[in-house]
């Protein structure tokens, strides 16, 4: 299978995830510039973190009509697996590819330190491999991960299964602790903590790992 | 022809930043504040063209980039 980590202006978790996919878990990984127009060689979709184009006007907001989403929002409808890590988790929101938006922290503050998150559901492509109600410890930073939804939005993501992670203890003012929410279909991932950030032994924690190891093992038996 | 574009988070969406100036104001010793909500201003240089058709457009600009209309309102002027 084949990772393409898509770079925008501003994107600094690019390197992070590449390494992590290409040198600690030895997968096939290229960076996709935000300027391509094709992604139909990959299986994965990367849109890390980082500051897309400044964070101007709203986090991702310019970054989602960058020409590679076009291209990623053809590949996700075709059922491909897309991941979007902290401010690639902002770019779906803005793209429409994930429903709700991302409000300021709670406290105004940037937050960045490990964080507990529960498993709610293993029955999506990213957390497999996970145990349900199984407890990651993965690390956040942001300043704008308070994720909103209106009350109707809000009830058709809890009927459907689909906030994969929640805060056990809430750090930014989220909305019913929600850290990571898959679309409908399953097949569009976005969360606040970092995984790539945790998934070595050096760094402290290895938990990220397992999300990146449920995409494997899914495309791998396909 | 110019375009003003104002653009607040919805009533019913916390504004964290709005609260924490609302505090200050309140520490300065202006307690008469009750709330406060903070938005953003922008303005557009759109040259000369017809108003019906440039309102058009702002609509669509505010809708798909210059507001998230999950969790905000915009309005404009033109003049």
């Amino acid at each position: 299978m084949k990772f393409g980590v898509v770079v925008f202006p501003g994107s600094n978790c690019d390197h992070d995830c590449y390494h992590v996919l290409k040198h600690v878990l030895k997968k096939d990984a290229e960076f996709v510039w935000h300027k391509d127009r094709d992604v139909s060689k990959f299986d994965c979709i990367v849109l890390p973190g980082g500051f897309s184009y400044g964070d101007y006007l709203r986090t991702g907001a310019i970054a989602r009509f960058s020409p590679v989403m076009e291209a990623v929002k053809k590949h996700a409808e075709k059922g491909k697996l897309v991941i979007g890590i902290c401010n690639g988790f902002q770019v779906l929101l803005e793209a429409g590819l994930l429903p709700g938006a991302m409000l300021r922290n709670e406290s105004l503050k940037f937050i960045c330190k490990f964080v507990t998150l529960r498993v709610e559901s293993t029955d999506s492509p990213f957390t497999k491999k996970a145990k349900k109600g199984g407890l990651l410890r993965i690390p956040v930073a942001h300043g704008e991960g308070n994720y909103f939804a209106d009350a109707g939005t809000l009830a058709e993501l809890n009927k459907n299964s689909q906030v994969l992670v929640r805060y056990v203890d809430n750090p930014n003012g989220s909305l019913e602790n929600i850290a990571g929410i898959c679309n409908k279909e399953r097949n569009v991932f976005g969360l606040m903590p970092h995984p790539e950030r945790a998934s070595e032994e050096e760094l402290g924690s290895t938990d990220g790992r397992r999300i990146f190891e449920s995409i494997i093992e899914h495309c791998g038996t396909r | 022809m110019k375009a003003k574009v104002y653009v607040t988070l919805k009533r019913s969406v916390l504004d964290p930043q709005g609260k924490a100036v609302q505090h200050a104001l309140s520490s300065m010793g202006f307690g008469e504040v009750k709330d406060v909500r903070v938005g953003k201003f922008i303005e557009l240089d759109l040259g000369s063209g017809d108003k019906t058709q440039a309102e058009q457009k702002i609509k669509s600009m505010c809708e798909k980039l210059l507001a998230n209309t999950v969790i905000e309102d915009f309005k404009y002027e033109l003049n």
